[in-house]
Order: C-alpha cells, then sequence, then structure tokens
C-alpha cells in the first residue's frame, strides 16, 4: 500500500461523479442562453442600438446614454419615482405584517386563528392583472363602489385614486400592502411558534400582564427576522413593483408614478430607443447586484442569516 | 394562564373585530366582482350591485365561454402551465440532486451553484432578452414561455436544502446496492421529497397561470396569448386594435358583467389550487429557510 491515496481518489470521483455532471448539463445550457447571453448583450447599453443593423454594425456611442439617464428630466424624475414608491412599499410591508401576526399571536380560539389565516393569504396568489382589472372597477370615480363608500361615510366628492399622481402612490402602496400583508405575516409566525413557552411561565410568576409579555418577550423575540427583513429589502429598493404599477397607471399619471422598468418597457419597446432603455436597466441591474450582495452581507453580520 | 382582567377582555374584543374586518376586506373585492358577473346588465352599468347579484343572471359566464378568443387563450394557458410546470420539474431535480452534494464528495460543486446563483443577484435585463427570444424565433410559440423561465434558481435552492435533510444513509444504502445517481434519485430523493415537490410545483403553476408580460411582449399575434395576456388587453390595456374583432364582438366583451365574469375566470384556477396551496406553503417556505 505504498500508493499515493489521492490520485486513485480523484479518479474515483470522475467515475463515480459523471452522473451528476451530466444531470447538470440541461440546467447549465438554460443558464448560458437565457441568462448569460443577455447579460452579453447588454453592451447594447453603449450603443445606439438598431435592430436591423444588430450588435456588429450598431454604431458605438460610449457613455452617452448614460449621461443622457441623467441629463433627462423624466429619466431623473422616474428614478426618484421609484425610490420613493419602493421605500413606502417596503417601510409599510413591514410595520402591516409585524403587527398583524401581534393581533393574531392573542387569538386563542384555533379555529378562528386558521379561518383569517386562510382568508388573508389569498390575494398574494392573485395575479395584478386580475387585481388590477377589479380596482379599476372598484376605484372608478363613476360609482365605483370605494368612491360611494367614502362619499356615503364622510360625504366627499370622488377621489380620483388612478388619476391623480399623489393618489396614485397612495393608492399602489396601499393596494400592495393590502395583497401581501397577509403572505407576510407567515415569516412572522414562525418566529412566534420558536419562543420558548417557559418565558412567558417566568414573566407570569413575576406578575406581568399580556402587554407586558408582549412587550418584552414578544416583539423581541420578533426583532431578529425583522432586522433580517429589512435589511434584504434594501436589495429591492429599485424594485417598485412593474407587475402592479403597469396594471393600474396611466398617462395621467406618469409626472409621480412611473418607475424604472416601466419607463425600459416604454422606452425601448414602445418607443423602439433598444440602446436607451438597455442602459437604463442595465444601470438598475448594477445598483441592484450591488445593493443585495451588500443587504447579504450585512444580514450575515447582524443577524447570521444565511440563504444556503 | 388566560388574563382575565377587564382591560384584556375588552382588547380581545376589539382586536377579535378588526381581525374579521381585515380578513373580509381580503376578500371582499372577488366577492365584489363574482356579484357583478353574476348581475344583469342593467343594474350592474347603473352601479347598484355591491356584494350581492342584483337580477341574478348567468348571462355574462355563458357569453365569456362561448367567446371563441377567451376558450382558445383560456386552452393555451392550460398547455403553458402544464409544459411550464413539466419542465421545472425535470430541470429542478436534475439540478437539485447534484447540488445538494457536499463539495467533498462533488468537485466543482461549488463553481455550479455560484454560476447558477449570479444569475439572482444580476440580469442582462428586459432588451437584450427581447432580443435574444426574438433572434431565436421563439417569438409566437409556447417555448418562448416556457424556456427562459424553466431554470428557477430560489425553487432549486428549496429543493436542495430539502434533499440535504434526507439521511445520508438512505444514499449510502442504495449506492452499496449497486445503484448509480440517476436510481438513486429517481427511487429515494424523489419519492420522499413528494411535498417539497408539490409545493414548488403549485407554486410554478400559480407563475404560469398569472403570469402576463412575457406572452404580451413575445407574442406579435393575439391569438397566442394565454389568458392573462388577454385579460390584460381587454381590461386593463383596453386596446381592441390588437384583438382584430369586430366592433359588435368589442362591444360584447367591454360590457362590465362580461369584464367581471373574464375576471373571475381568470381567478377560477387559483382559487381551485388554494386550498392544496395553503396546506403546503407554510411548510415550504419555512423548509429550507430554517437549518439547524
Amino acid at each position: 500500500m505504498e500508493k499515493s491515496p489521492a490520485e486513485p481518489k480523484i479518479r474515483w470521483n470522475l467515475q463515480r461523479n459523471w452522473p451528476l455532471h451530466f444531470m447538470l448539463i440541461p440546467a447549465v445550457l438554460l443558464t448560458i442562453v437565457f441568462a448569460y447571453l443577455p447579460m452579453a448583450g447588454a453592451v447594447m447599453a453603449f450603443q445606439d442600438f438598431k435592430p436591423w443593423l444588430g450588435f456588429g454594425d450598431s454604431p458605438w456611442v460610449g457613455l452617452k446614454n448614460f449621461q443622457k439617464l441623467f441629463g433627462q428630466e423624466d429619466s431623473v424624475q422616474v428614478m426618484w419615482n421609484t425610490l420613493i414608491i419602493a421605500f413606502s412599499k417596503i417601510v409599510a410591508g413591514l410595520i402591516a405584517p409585524f403587527a398583524f401576526a401581534l393581533m393574531l399571536n392573542e387569538v386563542r380560539n384555533s379555529l378562528f386563528k386558521r379561518s383569517v389565516q386562510t382568508l388573508v393569504y389569498l390575494p398574494h396568489f392573485l395575479s395584478w392583472v386580475v387585481l388590477g382589472g377589479i380596482l379599476i372597477d372598484m376605484l372608478s370615480t363613476e360609482g365605483g363602489m370605494i368612491n360611494k363608500l367614502t362619499g356615503w361615510l364622510f360625504g366627499i366628492e370622488p377621489i380620483f385614486f388612478l388619476g391623480d399622481g399623489d393618489w396614485f402612490r397612495f393608492t399602489v402602496v396601499v393596494s400592495h400592502v393590502w395583497k401581501e400583508f397577509g403572505f407576510g405575516t407567515i415569516v412572522f409566525l414562525a418566529s412566534l411558534a420558536g419562543i420558548n413557552p417557559a418565558l412567558y411561565e417566568a414573566a407570569v410568576t413575576d406578575g406581568a400582564n399580556r402587554w407586558k409579555q408582549t412587550l418584552y418577550i414578544t416583539i423581541p423575540a420578533m426583532l431578529p427576522i425583522t432586522i433580517v427583513l429589512a435589511t434584504l429589502a434594501l436589495g429591492s429598493i429599485l424594485n417598485a413593483g412593474f407587475d402592479q404599477i403597469f396594471n393600474l397607471y396611466n398617462s395621467l399619471v406618469y409626472d409621480k408614478g412611473d418607475i424604472i422598468d416601466t419607463y425600459v418597457y416604454r422606452t425601448a419597446l414602445v418607443n423602439g430607443n433598444m440602446g436607451f432603455g438597455t442602459a437604463v436597466g442595465l444601470f438598475k441591474s448594477a445598483i441592484g447586484f450591488l445593493l443585495i450582495v451588500a443587504a447579504y452581507r450585512l444580514a450575515y453580520q447582524f443577524a447570521n442569516y444565511r440563504i444556503f | 394562564m388566560v388574563d382575565r382582567s377587564y382591560g384584556y377582555r375588552l382588547f380581545t374584543a376589539v382586536n377579535t373585530i378588526l381581525l374579521l374586518t381585515l380578513s373580509i376586506g381580503c376578500v371582499l373585492p372577488l366577492v365584489h366582482i363574482l356579484a357583478v358577473a353574476l348581475s344583469g346588465k342593467s343594474a350592474a352599468t347603473a352601479n347598484l350591485v355591491y356584494l350581492w347579484p342584483v337580477d341574478f343572471t348567468l348571462e355574462a359566464f355563458a357569453k365569456t365561454l362561448s367567446n371563441d378568443k377567451f376558450s382558445h387563450s383560456l386552452f393555451i394557458s392550460v398547455q403553458r402551465t402544464l409544459l411550464g410546470t413539466g419542465a421545472f420539474l425535470v430541470i429542478a431535480a436534475l439540478t437539485a440532486y447534484p447540488l445538494s452534494k457536499e463539495s467533498r464528495s462533488f468537485k466543482g460543486r461549488g463553481l455550479y451553484a455560484w454560476f447558477f446563483v449570479f444569475t439572482m443577484l444580476f440580469s442582462g435585463g428586459l432588451v437584450p432578452s427581447y432580443i435574444l427570444v426574438m433572434r431565436l424565433g421563439l417569438n409566437n410559440s409556447l417555448w418562448a414561455l416556457v424556456l427562459p423561465v424553466a431554470v428557477e434558481v430560489w425553487s432549486i435552492i428549496l429543493l436542495l436544502n430539502f434533499f440535504r435533510n434526507i439521511p445520508k444513509e438512505l444514499e449510502e444504502a442504495s449506492l452499496i446496492d449497486g445503484a448509480g445517481h440517476f436510481t438513486t434519485m429517481l427511487r429515494i430523493y424523489l419519492p420522499l421529497s413528494l411535498p417539497a415537490l408539490a409545493t414548488l410545483s403549485l407554486f410554478t403553476m400559480v407563475f404560469h397561470w398569472n403570469e402576463w408580460f412575457m406572452g404580451m411582449i413575445y407574442n406579435t399575434n393575439s391569438d397566442n396569448y394565454p389568458l392573462a395576456t388577454l385579460l390584460q388587453t381587454i381590461i386593463v390595456q383596453q386596446d381592441f386594435t390588437k384583438l382584430a374583432m369586430n366592433p359588435e364582438a368589442v362591444e360584447d366583451i367591454t360590457n362590465r358583467t362580461v369584464k367581471a365574469a373574464q375576471i373571475f375566470i381568470g381567478a377560477v384556477p387559483i382559487l381551485l389550487v388554494y386550498p392544496f396551496l395553503q396546506r403546503f406553503f407554510v411548510k415550504g417556505i419555512v423548509l429550507g429557510a430554517v437549518k439547524e
């Protein structure tokens, strides 16, 4: 047994493991074609791309598209809109499920608890096409159900929810929270389930009432996951929700409701400004990449969170 | 120990009412749209319908389902969902199994993992992907709606974490008995991961059923629209030039009750799979997220 053990081991590894490499072939090919080729295609951002000329013959324009992005009034406005809408969604989208999980935690009747959960998780699975259709109908100024209700309750004129810039932002954030708060509670409920009951018993012995228990046991137990979620949300600060905005907006609210993704779609695929559209998209991807990496690092440092 | 103080009982009452209101608020819009769909045309146009149908009739549903355009795109959506879920399952199983091995026993695992994860972090963006699909000649075919999203990296990560929780001894026993990797995967790993596979498949089905944007940009011919895209065109964009229909047919699909019926039918498959989804997804999203 004088042979070095290392060499046969490697050969054995390859012999045993070729099926593993083989299994990965379809996914690798698809990923190269549909993820890595478009990344290479993003060089269009530096061209005045004309589809009939292709990548080879379209004229190179250097950073002109990016200068345009920061020089044009409407594209700068679009970036602000994206940040404002995304930030409001993140903050409201964290507070609502946090509060809802706390409320649900106080329910003793498990049948009632499960029924509530069944109802509030549902909107998450409906598409923005369906919800957009419903909202357009319900928010209509000509006898939509919501405007009838506000008129009846407060005696006010119908509100132009989807036609006025500020109301549009409000509607987008509220309807996002409405769709997602239920689903968002799952993570918080999971962290609540992990609390040691002995903590509550000890607190009761020490004379703490429900409110004190919530304040000193339940909320602290939910904080780590809240910090993780808040940090990771940083990575999506440029995602203001294309599906939702696209299905709710119209030209009346472009100044306050247009976001990067809808802007890219309109400039590139509707108006044919391919090079500029790619530049805007690439800028978003690059910043998004840096933010995600930073977010995961922070989440790992503060809360020891890893995805795999 | 139950707190019986006056304050806590008051809180419980308010809490219960609030929870009840919020949860009913989550389904109210669907109830409203169903009520409109089941109402008479004149009552709906006059905005008299709230949560209960007025002048009950099934006319709107009958009209919607007998519309060729609608039933055709319904069929395309079913095809797309089946094809998309099938492709996802095959790819996910084939990819998660090798990636679930330790780097020690599978050289190159780390490299493969980063190759896939990087696509979650960075993308070339909408325009290059669009040009690529057009250049490949996939436009107006079902493959354009399936292949670009067939490798679902996030689901693959969840599945591989599930695979890792399966006892190593089972794999060792099967390898000692002479089974190769393919057999081990098919006979040991997949049967033991049925709950995870079911959860992820349901999520994929929901995704493909709801997805409308690719259906819109990759189809130049509205005859190839999946249902979500057709609904988007009729109800949200209200752009009938794309549909190449005669004015009477447009008149037919734009009246409020028919629109409501279309929206509701678009949501029906989701409502049908929802009970199954709900049984699985709480476990499903926690699986893979929590590690010892």
